[in-house]
């Protein structure tokens, strides 16, 4: 299965299960969503419960709020991760506070998925992260999946979770790992074990990150499409590193973190979102103030520039094997 | 539901007895009236015939043209004829010059729909069937006038003459590329032109072209505004936000929506077309409001010129509804196959504006067939000429483009220490790897 079909059978799954799921957004209903994630769910579940919202993305939010409480569990849309910066003040000033504001009396059980991150020429405005907007605010989970395994099971986790939760989907490993050689051919999900995805229910809890490869010389933490380029270039260069997928960023897993890093001595944080005050500069100090006596080398940081994402140099922007590479030679040499 | 709705809270228990006799509430989500496999039939919709609506002072009161915003207004008739008040009396030579850079218009973006198609750049966008919606306001403003644009009304920029190889220079990326790279295609910028930087973010530059015409007003100059977006995209705030500061300060500028009935698979309902018109949220700000045959050139040029001149009397805003249709998909990543009916756009009753100001041309005696096919096939070797001179200056991923170094500049007016930073590691980390 593809990230996109688990997204779909994620959604379509908690709908059959959960009668107050509803799905809404810019194109989700008859169309499917531009990327295909809500195909077929409106045609089964009715245009009460799948539709189409107008051009607003803070009237999706509003309105999302209002429908959770309610006592619905909206699933929003917002068709790409650069245009959820209009929907902010709700997302900030609203949804994340709702629950303590009113001491409980209130919730927002809402999950906003987006496509975000780089890598299809998508120019400034369809390439942005920015998680680290959300991970800055208190109220607000941040998911942000690997594999179309973990897709599916921490969605339905996410659409389960009585707090907000944005979940960014990479959008650039939608249809097949990017191992961040671009000049390669694309790669299908077919054949890669993350892409075994059972039909029907299971979750992934929020706050359990996922090793995927166990090493001793270093600890590369990633999320999203980065795991795949880390993944890759780690093989290729032959070094034993221990790869930590996130999976959540909020609430993160930080036994995780620690347990690795303490172990191999060695820290290196990989994302695609811009360096200064991204979450790899949050990880970064949380590794300094739990592992310092254990490391062996100053943490590194492999990240977007701090430029706006620039649509020809896209693929020097984009953090590949070489800068990974290079930072991974910078860690050891140490 | 279970315990987590709060929809009883409060509700005593005899209350609550009460309401189980009324009806269930409904939820409205409105449907396109065609969708794939329909025969799409528009024959009940209301089309005024032209000439009939009537054409106010441009000082008149917002408040008494109401009707204005609701109608349509249409010059040309069935047969090619300008008629009725609206009719803004061209000179051959303008229209003329409007149906060439409305058909030059088309060939670019034909030329360019294929360029993508053929791997030489990531991203198009047509602008096909609303070529008259661009071309005949620009021809109507003064080439000063600053144009806050959205996506699809690159007919601006080639109205106002731009060189087209230099929009193509964007479309590729290329080292001839003015913005270095660095917008995705289409997403032009001449500041020459009075063209503004196009952003990818729906509806932000409604507010900023009234913040433009604001100024303009405050310092006495003699410049307007004007500034364009899709039906779907009134739905943003940053269109409200833009109405009440235009009505408040009474900003000389033009607010045009291009109602071209979709918004990629979302038909205009989803904007609250079932409800009312475009043209009629002008009324709540008390705003002057037309609505207009988006199709027709000349209702075109004769609004905008309206507007115009009305903002320049100091007599306020005015928000142009462009009825028109969009007749190809909204982007290249687009198949409108799947979501609305096939021939949608050949049923569309108000027909083609290009085809409808040649028929014109043609009624007047100023042009014929010949001259048509023959200008085509010119703008066509025109617009193939200028592709083959872009493409030297190299196509998106084949090398062609700006060094890697420039993507550092212009973040901010000086570069602080840790752009510097990052550029010197990018370039060093390149080297390492003998790139
Ligand atoms: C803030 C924002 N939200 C969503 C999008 C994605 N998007 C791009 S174009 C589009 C449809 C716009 O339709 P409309 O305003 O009717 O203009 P048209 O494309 O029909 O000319 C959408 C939803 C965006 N670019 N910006």
């Amino acid at each position: 299965m593809s990230m996109i079909q688990a997204i779909n059978s994620a959604l379509d799954v908690m709908m059959e299960r959960d009668p107050d799921v509803v799905v809404m957004g810019e194109d989700v209903g008859y169309f499917g969503g531009v990327f295909r994630a809500t195909a077929g769910l409106q045609a089964k579940y009715g245009k009460n419960r799948v539709f189409d919202t107008p051009i607003t993305e803070i009237g999706i939010i509003g309105v999302a709020i209002g429908m959770g409480a309610y006592g619905l569990r909206p699933v929003p849309e917002i068709q790409f991760a650069d245009y959820i910066y209009p929907a902010l003040d709700q997302l900030v000033s609203e949804a994340a506070r709702l629950r303590y504001r009113s001491a409980g009396e209130f919730i927002a059980p809402m999950t906003v998925r987006s496509p975000f991150g780089g890598g299809i020429f998508g120019g400034q405005t369809h390439s942005q992260s920015p998680e680290g907007i959300f991970t800055h605010v208190s109220g607000i989970k941040t998911v942000i999946p690997s594999t179309p395994y973990d897709a599916k099971g921490l969605l339905i986790a996410a659409i389960q979770d009585n707090d907000p939760v944005i979940f960014f989907e990479p959008k650039r490993i939608y249809n097949g790992p990017f191992d961040g050689h671009y000049d390669r051919p694309a790669k299908s999900w077919a054949g890669h074990p993350g892409a075994m995805v059972p039909a029907g229910y299971y979750r992934v809890p929020l706050g359990q990150a996922r090793t995927v490869r166990e090493g001793e010389a270093l600890t590369i933490l990633c999320y999203g499409a980065m795991e795949h380029v880390v993944e890759s270039t780690v093989s290729e260069m032959g070094v034993d590193a221990e790869i930590i997928d996130l999976r959540t960023l909020v609430p993160l897993d930080i036994e995780a973190v620690e347990r690795s890093v303490k172990k191999t001595g060695r820290c290196l944080i990989v994302h695609e979102a811009t360096r200064t005050s991204g979450f790899g500069a949050e990880l970064s100090a949380l590794v300094q103030e739990r592992c310092f006596y254990h490391l062996e080398a100053p943490v590194e940081r492999v990240t977007g520039f701090d430029t706006p994402y620039p649509h020809s140099l896209e693929w020097a922007y984009f953090p590949g094997p070489v800068r990974i590479g290079e930072a991974i030679n910078k860690i050891m040499r140490d | 539901m279970g315990d987590r709705g709060n929809s009883g809270a409060g509700m005593a228990g005899n209350e609550r007895e009460q309401r189980r006799n009324l009806p269930p509430l409904r939820l409205h989500v409105p449907e396109p009236r065609f969708r794939p496999g329909d025969v799409a039939d528009f024959s009940d919709l209301e089309i005024p015939a032209a000439g009939m609506m009537p054409r106010p002072d441009e000082g008149a009161d917002a408040a008494t043209m109401r009707d204005l915003a609701y109608g349509l207004v249409r010059v040309l008739d069935e047969d090619g004829q300008a008629v009725g008040a609206w009719d803004p009396k061209l000179p051959p030579e303008t229209l003329l010059r409007m149906l060439r850079a409305m058909a030059l218009t088309r060939a670019f973006d034909q030329r360019m729909f294929r360029a993508q198609r053929q791997g030489k750049t990531s991203f198009y966008m047509k602008s096909t069937g609303e070529e008259a919606v661009s071309v005949a306001a620009a021809a109507a403003l003064a080439s000063d006038d600053m144009c806050f644009p959205s996506y699809r009304q690159q007919g601006v920029l080639i109205a106002r003459g731009w060189p087209i190889i230099d929009m193509m220079n964007q479309i590729y990326s290329n080292k001839g590329d003015r913005l270095k790279g660095r917008q995705l295609p289409i997403m032009y910028s001449a500041r020459e032109a009075s063209f503004f930087s196009i952003s990818g973010n729906l509806a932000t530059q409604y507010p900023q072209a009234v913040g433009w015409a604001m100024a303009s007003a405050a310092r006495g100059d003699t410049r307007i505004a004007a500034t364009w977006c899709g039906e779907g995209s009134t739905a943003e705030g940053d269109f409200h936000s833009a109405c009440i500061f235009a009505s408040v300060y009474r900003a000389p500028v033009i607010l045009n929506v291009v109602n071209n009935q979709w918004a990629i698979s979302s038909f205009s309902g989803f904007a609250g077309a079932e409800a009312t018109t475009f043209a009629a949220r002008a009324i709540g700000y008390g705003i002057a409001g037309l609505r207009i045959d988006g199709n027709d050139a000349l209702a075109v040029h004769a609004a905008t010129r309206w507007a115009a001149d009305r903002a320049r009397a100091n007599h306020g805003p005015t928000l142009i509804e462009h009825f028109t249709y969009r007749a190809e998909g909204h982007s290249t990543s687009d198949d409108p196959s799947a979501y609305r009916s096939a021939d949608e756009g050949s049923q569309w009753p108000l027909g083609d504006p290009i085809a409808r100001l040649k028929q014109h041309c043609i009624a007047l005696g100023i042009w014929d067939e010949d001259r048509h096919a023959a200008m085509d096939k010119e703008l066509a070797e025109e617009v193939r000429d200028a592709a083959r001179e872009a493409e030297k200056n190299g196509i998106l991923g084949h090398g062609l483009h700006h060094p890697m170094e420039t993507m550092f500049e212009d973040v901010f007016e000086e570069m602080p220490w840790h752009l510097k930073e990052q550029q010197q590691a990018m370039l060093d980390e390149w080297k390492a790897a003998g790139l």
